[in-house]
């Protein structure tokens, strides 16, 4: 499989603060990865890393084989990576229909093609068409998160990466959006999910990554790793790999 | 009859204030950049205007069409050059690096033009007037109206309509999330400066034509802009609007109880406002 995405040694602060330790992960073509630890086990600020949001050296982060670590997140989304940012940051005030189309936007702006369609989209998230003209703060937060993924999926991303899309919903909710990835999969996209329910994140993966304090502590296939496994993994002890 | 053409004299005065005022509600209510050289700007780009009226014989709207591709160009620059380094969520750096340029160029103005008051010669279009009904109407504002409400109606339709609107709006939610989404806010808002002092364009031929400029002048349009804005609410084009046509009105009303009380009956009214109504008359609390 061809490789997406990879970091070598991927190393992040906040000030004086080391958020990452030389964090190696790699996204194959099609792939879904997930990423799993506790709060504060620096999975978000690995997504920030790669998106450049954070400064990080070129050559920590390589996409489609180059080095690319530290491009501006506008120029990282438009060589197709999108995000699903925690807590979903919509556009207030813009009404659903208007916080998709600034993403059609961009993608027409630079004359970028890809699968994605409004058509496609409200197949997939039906409610969506039916809320389109109402202001994104008036929805459900399960309806605002569909509006975020579809919002990063009209980016026409190859590789999406999606923080804590579970957070602060109802189960049923989460299954409805979790059942929206294989169909998101289904059209070359490969994906990054960060989670802290394990169980979610072994079932929507084929590989998993365990992060620790700022470091990857187990890696492997989602259905060979154990229960285990995790738990020494997610709260201390050795490093593993499977 | 003396009150009501008190409330006509302040809406066509309201029309000047909104070409002002909108430029102000882009930056200051869509961008939360407080830019304190925005009444500097109006004075250079009227005493630019002047200028080319002399040296090459312009009338006023050969002039206008040469001063807004011109103040387009300087709001680029102004924003490419100065205030993309100091935009973000605190405000106090885009106010005192504006605070800095507006010294800069009122001595700059100083330097080039003396402290001379001017005027934009207007070829008998400054004094014309119409009479309705016993109420004399000047020419010249309700062509400043009707050209004020075209802008506002027109820079409406961009935020509404537009992809760079849409993208404008984005930025002023969540310019994260802006950036997440492939949009160059730098960009974006190079492009929302460059609109804001082209309006500026527009009221500095119609400020020099209605009266004289001078270099030190640019202080009471910043404030007639920020009150208009604040009045109305922020953050809408149309508040904007109505909140210059507010302070038109009250001007003129404190003018005709005490030609002294004119300009203050304006701060009574701003005053009043934000005490009251802190959001503004049109703006969501």
């Amino acid at each position: 499989m061809t490789e997406v995405l990879s970091t070598h040694g991927l190393v992040a602060r906040y000030g004086d603060f080391q958020a990452l330790y030389d964090v190696d992960v790699e996204v194959h073509e099609g792939e879904a990865v997930a990423l799993i630890g506790a709060n504060g086990a620096g999975k978000s600020t690995f997504l920030r890393a790669i998106l450049g949001l954070l400064p990080v050296k070129p050559e920590m982060v390589h996409l489609d084989g180059k080095p690319i670590g530290g491009t501006p997140t506008d120029r990282m989304v438009q060589k197709g990576v999108a995000i699903v940012p925690e807590g979903r940051r919509l556009f207030t005030g813009m009404s659903v229909s208007d916080n998709l189309r600034v993403a059609i936007d961009q993608t027409s702006r630079l004359g970028r093609k890809g699968g994605w369609t409004l058509k496609r989209l409200y197949q997939l998230f039906p409610i969506l068409e039916e809320k389109a003209k109402t202001p994104v703060q008036s929805l459900s937060g399960g309806q605002q998160q569909m509006v975020s993924i579809g919002r990063a999926l009209l980016c026409q991303p190859r590789l999406l990466l999606c923080d804590e899309i579970s957070l602060g919903l109802a189960p049923r909710v989460i299954r409805e959006i979790y059942t929206a990835l294989p169909e998101i999969r289904a059209h070359g996209t490969s994906i990054v999910v960060v989670e802290q329910d394990v169980g979610l994140a072994k079932s929507a993966s084929d590989r998993l990554y365990c992060m620790l304090e700022g470091r990857v502590t187990l890696t492997g296939r989602s259905e060979e790793i154990t229960r285990e496994q995790i738990g020494e993994a997610y709260f201390g002890g050795g490093h593993a790999v499977v | 009859m003396q009150w009501f053409d008190a409330l006509i004299q302040g809406i066509l005065l309201g029309g000047m204030y909104a070409q002002y005022a909108l430029g102000m509600a882009l930056m200051f209510g869509v961008m939360r950049i407080v830019n304190v050289s925005h009444g500097d700007l109006v004075i250079l780009l009227s005493l630019i205007g002047i200028s080319l009226a002399s040296s090459f014989g312009l009338g006023p709207f050969a002039v206008m069409a040469a001063l807004v591709p011109l103040a387009v160009a300087l709001g680029w620059i102004l924003q490419r050059a100065v205030l993309n380094r100091v935009v973000g969520e605190d405000p106090l750096p885009s106010l005192i690096a504006t605070f800095g340029l507006s010294l800069a160029l009122q001595n700059l103005m100083l330097q080039i033009w003396s402290a001379n008051s001017r005027s934009l010669p207007g070829g008998g279009i400054e004094s014309r007037s119409i009479e309705i009904g016993g109420i004399y109407i000047g020419l010249l504002p309700v062509i400043v109206l009707l050209v004020a409400t075209g802008l506002t109606l027109g820079l409406d339709l961009v935020l509404k309509r537009m992809r760079f609107g849409r993208a404008l709006r984005a930025a002023s939610a969540d310019v994260e999330a802006a950036a997440m989404t492939g949009i160059n806010p730098r960009s974006v808002y190079a492009m929302a400066t460059a609109i804001a002092v082209g309006i500026l364009g527009f009221a500095a031929v119609f400020q020099s034509l209605r009266s004289t400029v001078a270099p030190s002048d640019g202080g009471a349009q910043l404030i007639y802009a920020f009150e208009a804005v604040i009045i109305g609410g922020m953050g809408s084009v149309w508040g904007a609007f109505a909140g210059s046509m507010v302070l038109g009105i009250a001007q003129a009303i404190g003018f005709r109880i005490d030609p002294g009380f004119g300009v203050l009956s304006g701060h009574i009214v701003f005053l009043l406002v934000l005490a009251l109504r802190p959001q503004g008359l049109f703006g969501r609390a």
